[in-house]
Parts: C-alpha cells; structure tokens; sequence
C-alpha cells in the first residue's frame, strides 16, 4: 500500500521527537530508513504503524486519511530487534498464530505456513521450541511471521542487530527477494550505513528527529543533499574540512589547492565546506597530494584504514592493500579532486555533477 | 605481563545424565605472546567465549593445562592470575562514581590512597574520561561505561592480559569506530596482551595483529588479517572472512591444476598430485574479473554498495560473486570471468592443499 | 512513551472507581463523621469539632500503644530485613535444590493469620508447648502469659517466623536479576565478598527492599489477629498495639468518636511514614 505522512510531527512534553515530516512511499517500495540511535527511527516506524498519534498532521493509506484509525485495522506487521516469539508455540505453530486469530480455514493455514517456512529456510525446525533455536532462526520464525499475515506495511526495527556478522550478511541478501514477491511495502530501520547499501530501495537519512533527505539509495549516498545526509550515509565517517574558494580555485590550506567545478567557479569566492569520502583518499596514486600526520592504521586483510589529521581536519582513508604506518608518522595522502561533494555556508549540496 | 600458553587444553561441559560430554572445545595448544594483540573469530557457540573464561581461570578446562611464562596457573582462581575482563555488556558499579569505579581493584588491593589516585587520573586521562571523574557511573551512556570497565583493567599495573568478550556489542557503530581506534592506541601505548573475542570479522581484523578463527570448537587457522585472507587454510576461513566471503566452486584436478566446469584453471599454489575426495577451488570475489577470454557467464545481479559493486553471476549451475570498482563498467553481452592466479587455493575436503612448488 | 488519546477507555475503569468507593471512600467518610460528633444511638449526632482529636493525642492510654507499635514494628523490621537478605543470599541460584527452598520459604505466607497466632499459642505454651516446656526444661524462666517479657519476644519471634519470608522471596527476585558478568567483574576487580554485597548485590537490590520494608512496616504497624489470637494484648496491656487498642475502645467501650479520631490518626502516622521514606529512597535514586 502507498503511505503518506504529511506533516506529522511527534512531541512528547516539551521534547520534539520528530520535527513536521513529509514523506511518502509507493506500494511494493522497500525502503530504509538510517539513522543513528535516538535519530527518530523508532518513533517514525511507531508513527507509520499506528502505535502513536502524531501530535501534528496526518498519515494517509491509498490517499485516505488512517490517522485516527486503530492499529488493529490496519494492515501492519512489525518485526523488533529483540526475537519476538511465543515461547510455549512451537515453529510452526508461531507461524501459524496470525492465521489462527484471523480464522481461516486450517487447510489454508497449514499450506501457507509451509510456504513460509520454507521462504525463510524453518521447514526442519517446525517442530521446535522457539529457545531450541540458534537467533537466526529465531529471528526467521518472527520474520515469516509476520509475512505469513499478508500485510501490506511491514516495519522491520533493526531486525539483525543482535545476529552474527555472516548471517546478518546473509539475511541482508535474503530480505529484500522475499518481500519482492508479496508486493508488501517494506520499511526498515538500521543505524548502519552499509546495511542500507547493501538492502537497495529507498532510504531516507535522519537525524535528529529529522528526515534529512530521501529517495534512492544509491542517489542518496552519491548525491547527499547536505553535509548531514553525507554524515548519516558514511562509516567509516566522511571527511570534511573547510576550504576557500577563489575564482576557479579551492584552497585547503595555502600550499594545498585544485581547481574547483565550473559550476562552482560561477559562484561567489569564500568559504565552503568539503566532503570526501574515506575510499576515495588514498596512500597511493595521484591527484591532489596532502600531507598528515598518521593516527592509527587498521588492517583487515585486504583494505587498511588508516586515522590522519590532515590540515587540522581529522580524517580517514580507507585503501585498498596493506598500508603500516607508526603513530605520529609523516605521510602523504592523495584524492582525485573530481570526487569531492561541496556545501554552501548552509551546509547545502552544490550540485557539481553534470 | 607474560606470555600465555595453552598445552593441550580441551573443554566439556557436565553432560546430562548417561550421555556422552561433547567437548566445548576441542583440542587447543597455543601461544599467546607477551604484549600481542589477539582476536578469536568465530561464530556463535565455536567455543571462543569458553576459551576465554579458560584463560581468566572463571572456568577450569576439563583437560590440558594453561602456563603463564611457564608456571602452570590451570587450578589458580581468577584473581590469582592478574587478568582483566570486559564484558558484552558494561559493567559499571552504580552506587560508584567513575573515579571510584577505576580506583576499586587497586583499592581492594590495598594500594595506597595517593598512589591510586596518580594512576587513575593517569588512565583516566588516556581514556578521555578526565572531565567525568566525579560524576556517578550509572549516568554515563554505553560507550563511557564501557571505558570504565576497561579502565579497571588499566589501572592495575601488575596485569598479564586483558579480555575482551565482543565489547562493542551495545556500541552505537558511529562510536564503535572510535572506541575500536582507541583500543588499538591504548594496546600501542600500553603493550599489554590483550585478547578479543568477537563474531565480527572487521572488529577482529582491524583490533589483531594475530587473528584465531574458530569453528565448531575448534581452531581452524591462526595468523595475520593478511594471511587469512590471502591464503585461507579452510573454506571456513574463506567464507568467514571478507564480505562477502570466498567462493568455493567444485572442481576436479588435473596435473595439479584445477578443472572448474570443463574449464582448465591455473593456480599459483598447484596440488602435487591428483587427490581425490571431495575438491573445490576457492577464489575471493576481489580476484575475480571481467574480460575478453575466460569463463562465460550470466549476469543475475548487480549490488552498488557504494565504494564497490557486487555482482553475481552464474555459470552452469554455480553462482560466483565478484567485486567491481565503484565506477567499472559490466560488460552487457556475453561477459566472461577470469580468475587471478596468484589468489586461487585448491581445497581438499575443505583443507587448503598444501604444495611444494610455491 | 505518549499514550493515545481514546477517551472511551474510561469507561473501562468505572467499575474499579465504584469498588473504590464502597470499599474505601464511603467507609473513610463515615469514619470521618464519627470523628467530628457524638452519639448516642437512635441516629442523633452531636457537633464535638476537634475534641475527640484533642482526647485522643493527650491520651497516656494512646500514648503508650503509639510507644509500643513503634518499638514492635522497629523491632521486626531490624530482624526480619537483614534475615530475609541474608538468606537470600544463601539460597542456591541454580539447581534442583531452588524449587524446594522456595517452596518452604513461601510456606509460612500461606497460613492464615489466626492460625498463625493459635499455633504459637500452643507451641509456646510453658506446661505443654513444645517451645515453653523446652525453655523451662532448660532452666529458662518463660512464661508468656503472664511475663511480659516472655510475651514480647514470642510476639516477635512469631511475626519474623511469619513474615522473613516475604523478604527473602523479594531480595532473592532481586539478587537473581544481577547478570553474572557483574559477579565475575568484581572476582577479576579483587573484589571481597563484603565488596561484592555492598557494591554489586546490595544496589541492585536496594528497590526490592524499598518495597519490602514499606509493605513490612504497613503490615506490621496494623498487627491485630496474631497478637489478639497470641497474647489478647497482655499481660496487662504490654502487647496492646495500635490496632488491638482501637477495636478495645471502638468495640469493647463503644466510644465510637474517640475510636474514629484515632482510626485516622493511625491512617495519618502510617502515610505519612511510607511517603516521608519513599520519597527519601527515590530522591536517592536520582541523584
């Protein structure tokens, strides 16, 4: 179903949990919403469900206005962090829970259920006990739970946050070709900008209880709209600095200068701010050439990412190859200019790209 | 500080009545050097966090023997080996404030009042929790917590190691980032042992300059970020580590050389003979890559994860992944692969073959 | 967490409103016009004002049972809370041997109160309770029907056989709920086992036994069947508590006004008491 929230807001006493929000999302979407802890995404996702009332504005279903209806009518299924099952319910019958209350026929159920289980890999485990379950599998079972209810909105709240590494890889891999096929519109909560990446759809940034920018992942990530949005959508995090612009010429410092984007040029000369991201700084290669003082260097096999305050800015590069350095070492650093994202004094995209 | 060592140390838990223990842990003899940085990988329930509890002596191995600088310390009881400990989750003394919670060990060990102040401020300072000293612990967020409990392992000069129990684990993965860069400088500053258990693979890389990955109770390979992932000495190891992790592919060998799908593939590291049993190749999808000749396949998706593309493609019933620069192009009509030599392992009944011609 | 504005949600509460009233509210009421006047049967009140508030707080005879509540309900309270911890921390935390040690805990709370009094009645007993036939056979001088003495510290004794229970099934909640990281944390910190229940166990318990201590003191301060079924309030009047005096001049004398001031003088001291603490324990918490 298509969502709509238009200016909503969320205070609780005198705290604003989400400033006035529009933003709407089509039927089928798989969408993301990243953010930090206490950035909002709960709160939004409780908005969207019908757990909470905004405080301003409306949410609209298909164009109609659900605001005042309760969350029981709604089409809605929710997925936590925690794994949330029925301890005394075996697989199966977890699974099988919404259909019950919902009456339908037990041939009908147990034909979906067995769908399900196998959708999400449970068909060996129907039989047992959610606590005889590695979390994976517990977290599958809360999954096709809430899939096997048909809902047309499901809200996923950092569903993988407490599962191991591969399998968090691998459930990533998973989510987005299961929800393809019940055209049911999807929105997931993360705090990890790589998880976006990999998930694809929609994202919408927050911070703050703000919705910073919203629309395609890979447009979102590549084109941030504002130094924030690149903040949001950057781990390790984007590197800024402020510069100084003259004619057609940025100045990091009096040594250090490229020339800038035509568009760019056109504009008035002073300050503006920098934002390049860590993979695109480099030990090696060409293009503008910084000197830094190194922090640390991490290794994980075949990238380094090495802490170096360049210019006064504290900032990451993360490269391809092993790259050691000594703390406080001398080193050069270098990006290919063509990448740098530029903010106005507002901290505002300038649009560069053609 | 001492160099830890484990002699043949296996663990069960009691089994229930009549059944037989299944061991924890499976054989382990390993050497933990004085002032190394170590992290055990694994997944959950491989036994890395038993292991753990070995080493802090809250367990006693149910064989084997554990020696520090070759005293054996197997029977002593935790406080007796002078180990430190952070857990998952913090632990903070509530009633305390984050002073008194860094000075506790040392005050419990009847160091004088003045000398425990000199050195709480000392690491307090290291730790930038200077400003917050006299506030109460319980008000701090996760990651200042967190600190605390690594504090009270810092301040205790006489300690032999410091453990790590997956410690970022309620960390917000903005302030992970952080708080792993300033483990590592505590660890370069400092120099004492420490040993990080984790079940993830880029905590582990970037903490260790030795990297023990487990599974299944077991130790499976032990060596630098750069050893496991240029030569993975199990297909565990390859699909454990790196994201995503190796493609493992049946092939057959012959002269040495393996044969994927009719394909005759070349490797740096050939067997000396043709094995049989169960044989595959394993090639990370950074080494893997498009071009004129090759192996032709079938693009079934593209990923754009921003600095990298990850595209699968199939050929005859295998999927391969592989990794493309941000900006490379995929080839649009009939693409093939080609796999890098140099980065292409044989495997035989998921061991790495070992070869005498490399 | 803002909770949703559905005003027909009221109604759900009426019914608890209307129990309220008859259970408490209207008997509060009453009690408070009794307090106010005099009668003399046949319905026909009197207008006293404060006089009945004024008898009542001059009074030696209230006086002495205020004293004595006090001192019995500081008494059980000094026992009862650090017994009922330190068996708690005695109990096995795991194992076979948890299920059985709740259950005989939990015992004592299930019996009714008279029959609490009763059975000590006749266990303390001097010619043939097993008690008081043990403690005269031991050269022990008890009598507690007619020492006063003897009468106090079977009362006591009785209310901590009755009630420690509570408290050790409240700390044991609560010490159950420490994480083991916390125990282990303290071992690698050197910590002593006075550190680890000062630091570790008591903090975590301290709101269990907020609550254990306030229903401890309610109860206790309201005492009445135990002692009645007990002692009757002797010898003399040395364990008439509050409660046992009151049904005495409300019952025993009808005077209903002088009963009814010092019901809600009773009711006054007990609030106040729990607020002033509540308040004093949660303003600790804050900080």
């Amino acid at each position: 179903m298509a969502i709509e929230l238009r200016d909503v807001s969320l205070r609780v006493g005198a705290e604003t949990h989400i400033y006035e929000t529009n933003i709407s999302l089509e039927p089928g979407q798989f969408n993301i919403l990243l953010g930090t802890t206490l950035s909002g995404k709960t709160s939004l996702m409780r908005l969207m469900a019908g757990l909470e009332k905004p405080t301003s504005g409306g949410l609209f279903v298909n164009g109609e206005n659900v605001t005042d209806i309760a969350v029981q009518k709604r089409s809605v299924a929710m997925v936590y962090q925690a794994f949330i099952n029925y301890p005394s319910f075996n697989v199966y019958d977890n699974i099988a829970s919404p259909l019950k209350v919902a009456g339908l026929p037990r041939k009908e159920i147990d034909e979906k259920v067995r769908r399900f289980a196998e959708l999400l890999k449970l068909t060996p485990m129907l039989e047992r006990l959610p606590n005889e379950l590695s979390g994976g599998q517990q977290q599958r079972t809360a999954l096709a739970r809430a899939l096997v209810k048909g809902a047309e909105l499901v809200l996923l709240d950092e569903p993988l946050a407490n599962l191991d590494y591969k399998l968090r890889e691998e459930l990533r891999d998973e989510l987005p070709k299961m929800f393809a096929d019940t055209g049911a519109t999807v929105v997931y909560a993360t705090s990890e900008p790589l998880e976006a990446l990999m998930l694809g759809g929609y994202t919408a940034t927050l911070q703050e209880g703000r919705v910073v920018q919203f629309g395609k992942t890979s447009t979102i990530y590549r084109h941030p709209e504002s130094l924030a949005s690149a903040q949001v959508f950057s781990d390790p995090p984007v590197n800024i600095a402020s510069i100084e612009k003259r004619g057609n010429t940025a100045f990091l410092s009096d040594s250090v200068s490229w020339n800038v984007p035509a568009k760019l040029a056109e504009m008035p000369d002073g300050a503006y701010k920098i934002g390049l991201r860590p993979h695109h700084l480099s030990p090696d290669g060409d293009g503008v050439e910084v000197g830094g003082e190194v922090q640390i260097a991490e290794i994980s096999g075949s990238e380094s990412i090495i802490r170096v305050i360049i210019e006064g800015n504290d900032w990451v590069s993360e490269a391809h190859g092993i790259h050691g350095y000594e703390f406080g070492q001398s080193a050069s650093f270098f990006f290919d200019s063509s990448r740098c994202l530029y903010f106005d004094a507002n901290e505002m995209l300038i649009e560069t790209q053609v | 500080m001492s160099r830890i060592e484990f002699k043949d140390v296996r663990h069960a838990y009691p089994p229930p009545a009549g059944q037989a223990p299944v061991y924890a842990l499976k054989e382990i003899s390993q050497v933990w050097e004085d002032g190394g940085a170590y992290a055990l990988l694994g997944p959950s329930g491989c036994g890395k966090t038993t292991l753990l509890n070995i080493i802090s002596g809250l367990l006693t191995p149910s064989e084997g023997s554990i020696l520090f600088d070759g005293r054996d310390v197997t029977r002593q009881p935790t406080a007796a080996r002078h180990i430190a400990q952070v857990f998952q989750f913090p632990v903070v003394y509530d009633t305390m404030t984050v002073f008194d919670n860094l000075a506790f060990p040392l005050r419990n060990r009847g160091m004088p009042e003045a000398r425990a102040t000199e050195r709480v401020t000392e690491i307090a300072e290291m730790l930038d929790l200077s400003d917050r000293l006299h506030q109460r612990a319980a008000g701090l967020t996760a990651d200042g917590k967190q600190k605390i409990s690594l504090g009270r392992g810092l301040v205790r000069e006489e300690v032999n190691a410091i453990l790590f129990d997956e410690p970022l684990t309620v960390i917000d993965p903005h302030l992970k980032w952080q708080l792993r860069s300033k483990l590592k400088e505590l660890h370069q500053q400092i120099g004492v042992t420490m040993i990080y258990v984790t079940h993830d693979q880029v905590e582990a890389l970037t903490f260790a300059d030795q990297v023990v990955v487990m599974y299944d109770g077991g130790v499976v390979q032990v060596g630098t970020p750069v050893e496991l992932f240029n030569r993975p000495k199990h297909t565990f190891v390859g699909y454990f580590i790196g994201s995503p992790g190796m493609n493992v592919l049946p092939c057959k060998l012959e002269n040495g050389q393996p044969v994927f799908a009719n394909n005759l593939l070349s490797s740096g590291y050939p067997a000396d003979a043709d094995l049989s049993g169960k044989l595959e190749i394993g090639i990370r999808p950074e080494f893997v890559g498009f071009g004129d000749d090759g192996i032709p396949v079938e693009i079934q998706k593209v990923e754009d994860l921003g600095r990298y593309q990850v595209v699968t493609v199939k050929h005859e019933a295998e999927q391969i992944k592989m990794l493309v620069g941000e900006d490379e192009a995929i080839p649009s009509e009939s693409p093939m692969i080609q796999f890098d030599p140099e980065n292409l392992h044989i495997y035989h009944d998921d061991w790495v073959v070992e070869t005498r011609n490399a | 967490m803002r909770k949703t504005t559905n005003q027909k949600a009221w109604w759900l509460v009426v019914p608890v409103l209307l129990l309220v009233a008859f259970n408490a509210f209207i008997p509060l009421m009453t009690v408070v016009n009794y307090s106010v006047q005099e009668t003399f049967g046949n319905n026909a009140f009197f207008w006293e004002g404060v006089t009945w508030f004024e008898k009542v707080l001059r009074s030696e005879r209230f006086h002495d049972s205020l004293l004595r509540q006090l001192l019995f309900t500081g008494m059980i309270i000094s026992i009862e809370v650090p017994l009922g911890i330190a068996v708690a921390l005695s109990m096995p935390r795991k194992g076979p041997w948890v299920s059985v040690c709740l259950v005989l805990m939990a015992l004592p709370l299930l019996i009714p109160w008279n029959v609490v009094g009763a059975m000590w009645n006749i266990f303390a007993l001097p010619d043939i309770g097993l008690l008081g036939y043990t403690l005269n056979s031991m050269g022990f001088d008890y009598n507690f029907t007619q020492q006063p003495v003897s009468a106090w510290m079977t009362t006591v004794v009785m209310d901590v056989w009755h009630w420690t229970s509570l408290v050790v099934l409240l700390c044991y909640a609560g010490l159950c709920s420490i994480p083991d990281a916390y125990y282990q944390a303290a071992h690698i910190d050197g910590a002593s086992r006075w550190a680890v229940f000062r630091y570790i166990q008591l903090p975590k318990m301290k709101r269990v036994l907020t609550i254990a201590i306030l229903l401890r003191f309610m109860d206790s301060f309201m005492i009445y069947t135990e002692p009645f079924v007990l002692t009757g309030g002797g010898p003399g009047n040395t364990t008439t508590f509050l409660s046992i005096d009151l049904v005495k001049i409300a019952l025993g004398q009808f005077d209903l006004g002088p009963a009814a001031a010092m019901s809600l003088i009773y009711f006054l001291i007990v609030l106040l008491v729990c607020w002033v603490f509540y308040t004093v324990m949660m303003r600790n918490e804050e900080q």
